[in-house]
């Protein structure tokens, strides 16, 4: 091809033309007059709110910088005209330029409607940023706010969008306000369009418009949307609900471990458990504070220092408890449980003589908080989930410890006949001291996990412990599995049950469950088998 | 019969305690001057009044632990669902007096209820709301207590779920929509049987009441352990699995020592709520139904005479102890069941026997 001068030029002609075009059209808008920025500030709300629109309408860029004055205070009406004040420096609303403001300026007052119209616009507004970001945001906010004058801008922004995502998204959000409509074909779209919605918002939106409709065809058209939209989140819901009951079963598991091995071994309840539990919590916020002062830079890491200190800390307490007191009342089970309880009143003392009675603070580190989104309806949180991951581990490591080891096998020798155990050599004092202070470095754990997702306070051990024993009890002891199965199930059912029926009333039917199984089951779900008559 | 039932001291220290109650306690404090050194302050009545209350607890929690080996960490349950039943005819006797000048409780109002809920259609009868107090917490052990010892649950299995029965209780009154004011319960009472509550003169008849009713309750604890059932009842202690190889059926006996038990909490708590101005389900924490085993372990399991002198042991102590170093009192509490425990299984009243059987 031969290069034609003429031809390039023409082509640089068309070009500059064609900007000199662009910037025509957008010149006008790109200046808001002074008589439209007065015209959203002064008057009365309906008045102001007109004009507002129809700014918006006209996806007028220079609009966003005076929406968020307008919402900031800083703008000043005089003689007909609005100003941008900040601080010294006076604004033209129109020209931009520096000027000085008129004698008798006066404040501009947004009542709360006016600020939910002015917050709607600037959400609009970002609609057309070309940071993507800023556009989900701009949707995301729309969402609860949008009405038939930002449909002009939606539909701008809808053909303006590149990604796919958000384009789905402006067009759910189209149908959102088009649902509203006064016409019928239109809302007739808009309810068949919404039945692609993943959110719950959409639900909220079809169920009150469902209230509403009185055209009966278009009713039909949003009950039909509406029970998609519903089968849709439901998934996300019963994953909610599972979640948090395998959350809740997972602390309830891990709490239950440790009662489950002195139970088991010694037939001893420990009322105290809760309270190594606090240790555990106190000392992962030690460790923290400790990090905070000499460590700041590695202060993420904290909770895994904490893990074995925690478990170190119970496991001491444990044994120390242990050899003064438990040892003393072995087979007398009722007798345990009063002292294990004055122990328990003593150590919750102790700490609130120390740390004072109020909770304290423990602090997730960053890769703790925050959460992974799976539905739209259903984010798991990183604390929970690491806590079921460490619950796992836990469970793994002492299912190890007690098949695998040396110590395992006493303790296991020691729990089915203590005598046999004792006549062949093993020491069973010791395997009491040892087996003890595991359970309480157990309970200490537990309380490390717990302080990353509650309060941790001289009470937190009280709060657990009536759920933990239920655990053991509908567990049966002696028996890992059964302590896992009885956890979980328990958590599940737990929250199965508060989400009808609300938090009281499941921990009631939940323990009428638990009366009514051990009719079956005396033993709980897992017990040895045996043929004594106490049994 | 009688002779055999306390012997002849027995009798006469019984005689001896009525009188204090009687005589004695409204001398002091009605008929005695205040400046007088043998003034029993209204304070100190209030206290003894309460305090023998919580010995008819320790008394039944004495029955049920200490003669059959069931221990009950759900005993503050039937306790505070009796002073409920009272708490219910009490705030009814308000009348129009309340805050919100309104037939109905306070608390109601303040719910915005029209009407009163189903469960307090008697409250307006002393006779049928004391017929309650006795009914609904003893209904309530008899059905508990059938499927708890049917499927044989005992030892500190049975512990655990009553601790677990009176917990979710506590969590049921503290919910407003249950119809018992919540958080804050009943309080505020002005009258009883139209009489006003602030006297002196009602403080002392209640006083007086609690007294009587808790000898009159040792007399028949007595009476029950003397008896053939009550011997039962200790071979189900020693040893369940015999008694029951011999042709003897321990659910029925366990069954009704646990609901006659629990029937006398119940009447307990009836009598402290008038005397201490409020019930709230605080009363039902696990550590409240706690509390009442350590009064009956220091004192003296299996004594009868040994739970009361742990309550008004450890009662007494905690009033002091509140007053004077409000931050050790739960240190001494938990040394004290530790104490207990491992030094003085057989309490404050075995401490003694042993002596008196040394000499």
């Amino acid at each position: 091809m031969t290069r034609h001068p003429g031809a390039a030029l023409v082509r640089c002609a068309a070009v500059v033309l064609g900007l000199v075009l662009w910037f025509a059209g957008a010149g006008p808008a790109a200046a808001l007059t002074q008589p439209q920025a007065f015209a959203m500030a002064a008057g009365d709300s309906d008045e102001r709110i007109g004009a507002l629109n129809a700014a918006v309408a006209a996806a007028d860029p220079a609009l966003a910088a005076y929406v968020q004055a307008l919402l900031a205070d800083e703008v000043k009406v005089a003689g007909g005209r609005a100003y941008i004040v900040r601080g010294e420096q006076v604004l033209d609303t129109a020209s931009g330029a520096a000027v000085s403001l008129p004698e008798g300026a006066q404040d501009v007052i947004n009542n709360n409607r006016m600020r939910r119209e002015l917050g709607a616009a600037a959400a609009a507004m970002q609609l057309l940023s070309p940071d993507r970001d800023q556009r989900a945001r701009g949707i995301a906010e729309l969402r609860s706010q949008a009405d038939e004058s930002k449909l002009p801008l939606i539909d701008k922004a809808a053909a303006m969008e590149t990604d796919a995502a958000l384009k789905q998204q402006l067009e759910l959000l189209r149908a959102a306000v088009g649902i509203s409509s006064e016409d019928k074909l239109r809302r007739l779209e808009a309810a068949t369009l919404l039945a692609g919605s993943r959110l719950p918002a959409t639900r909220a939106l079809l169920l009150e418009r469902q209230a509403e409709e009185s055209e009966a065809e278009v009713k039909a058209a949003i009950k039909a949307s509406l029970a998609q939209v519903e089968r849709r989140l439901l998934w996300g819901e019963w994953l909610g609900v599972l979640f948090t009951g395998i959350s809740l079963g997972s602390i309830l598991m891990l709490v239950a471990l440790g009662l489950a091995i002195t139970y088991g071994l010694m037939g001893v309840i420990n009322m105290a458990h809760g309270e190594l539990m606090m240790i555990g919590a106190y000392a992962t916020y030690v460790v923290q504070n400790l990090f905070r002062q000499h460590l700041p830079g590695a202060f993420d890491l904290y909770v895994l220092a904490a893990i074995p200190v925690s478990f170190l800390a119970a496991a001491l307490a444990g044994a120390v408890l242990e050899r003064s007191v438990i040892r003393w009342l072995y087979g007398r089970p009722l007798e345990t449980l009063l002292a294990t309880w004055g122990i328990s009143l003593i150590l919750m003392q102790t700490v609130r003589s120390i740390f004072g009675a109020q909770n304290v603070g423990v602090e997730n580190p960053a890769w703790l908080s925050g959460g992974l989104q799976v539905l739209p309806n259903l984010t798991l949180p990183w604390n929970r989930l690491a806590i079921i991951a460490f619950a796992a581990l836990v469970l793994l490591g002492v299912a190890l410890l007690i098949s695998k080891t040396r110590l395992g096998l006493f303790v296991r020798g020691v729990t089915q006949n203590r005598r046999m155990a004792s006549c062949v050599g093993v020491n069973t004092a010791r395997v009491d001291t040892y087996a003890f202070a595991l359970g309480a470095g157990i309970a200490g754990l537990a309380g490390c996990a717990l302080s990353q997702v509650g309060n941790v306070g001289p009470d937190l051990g009280q709060g657990y412990i009536v759920d933990s024993f239920m655990v053991v009890v509908l567990g049966g002891v002696g028996q890992l599995a059964g302590t896992v199965y009885a956890g979980l199930g328990l958590g599940v059912l737990n929250k199965l049950l508060e989400g009808w029926q609300g938090a009281v009333l499941a921990k009631i039917m939940v323990l009428v469950f638990i009366v009514i199984f051990i009719q079956k089951r005396p033993q709980g779900i897992f017990a040895l088998k045996g043929r004594s008559a106490e049994a | 019969m009688t002779s055999s039932l306390l012997g002849a001291r027995g009798w006469a220290a019984l005689i001896a305690a009525s009188l204090t109650v009687v005589v004695l306690i409204p001398l002091l404090n009605l008929a005695v001057p205040a400046e007088n050194l043998f003034h029993l302050s209204d304070f100190y009545v209030g206290l003894i009044g309460k305090i023998l209350c919580y010995a008819i607890c320790a008394l039944a929690m004495d029955l049920i632990w200490g003669y059959t080996g069931i221990l009950s960490l759900g005993h503050g349950l039937f306790f505070a669902l009796g002073g409920y039943g009272m708490g219910m005819y009490l705030m009814r006797q308000i009348g129009l007096e309340g805050n919100y000048k309104s037939e109905l409780p306070d608390f109601m109002v303040f719910l915005n209820w029209k009407e009163l809920p189903w469960h307090w259609a008697l409250s307006d009868s002393f006779v049928a709301q004391m017929l309650l107090v006795v009914a609904v917490p003893g209904l309530l052990a008899f059905v508990f207590g059938f499927f708890a010892f049917r499927s044989r649950i005992k030892g500190v299995y049975f512990s655990i779920i009553t601790q677990a029965l009176t917990f979710a209780a506590m969590l049921l009154f503290f919910r407003n929509e249950t119809g018992f004011g919540g958080n804050n319960g009943f309080t505020d009472f002005k009258r009883i049987l139209e009489v006003p509550l602030g006297t002196p003169g009602m403080r002392v008849a209640l006083c007086v009441t609690s007294g009587l009713v808790l000898i009159g309750f040792f007399v028949m604890a007595r009476a029950i352990v003397q008896s053939k059932y009550g011997r039962v009842l200790q071979a189900i202690r020693d040893a369940e699995t015999r008694v029951m190889f011999t042709g003897y059926n321990p659910v029925a006996y366990k069954l009704s020592i646990w609901t006659l038990s629990a029937v006398m909490c119940a009447v307990a708590g009836a009598l402290y709520v008038p005397q201490v101005g409020i019930i709230n389900p605080g009363e039902m924490s696990p550590a409240a139904s706690i509390e009442i085993a350590i009064w009956a372990a220091v004192g003296g399991r299996a004594t009868l005479i040994g739970p009361i002198v742990g309550a008004f042991f450890v009662n007494g102590a905690k009033s002091w102890f509140t007053v004077a170093f409000p931050e050790y009192w739960l240190f001494f509490l938990g040394a004290l069941f530790i104490a207990v425990t491992l030094f003085l299984p057989h309490g404050i009243v075995g401490l003694f026997r042993r002596r008196g059987r040394s000499e």
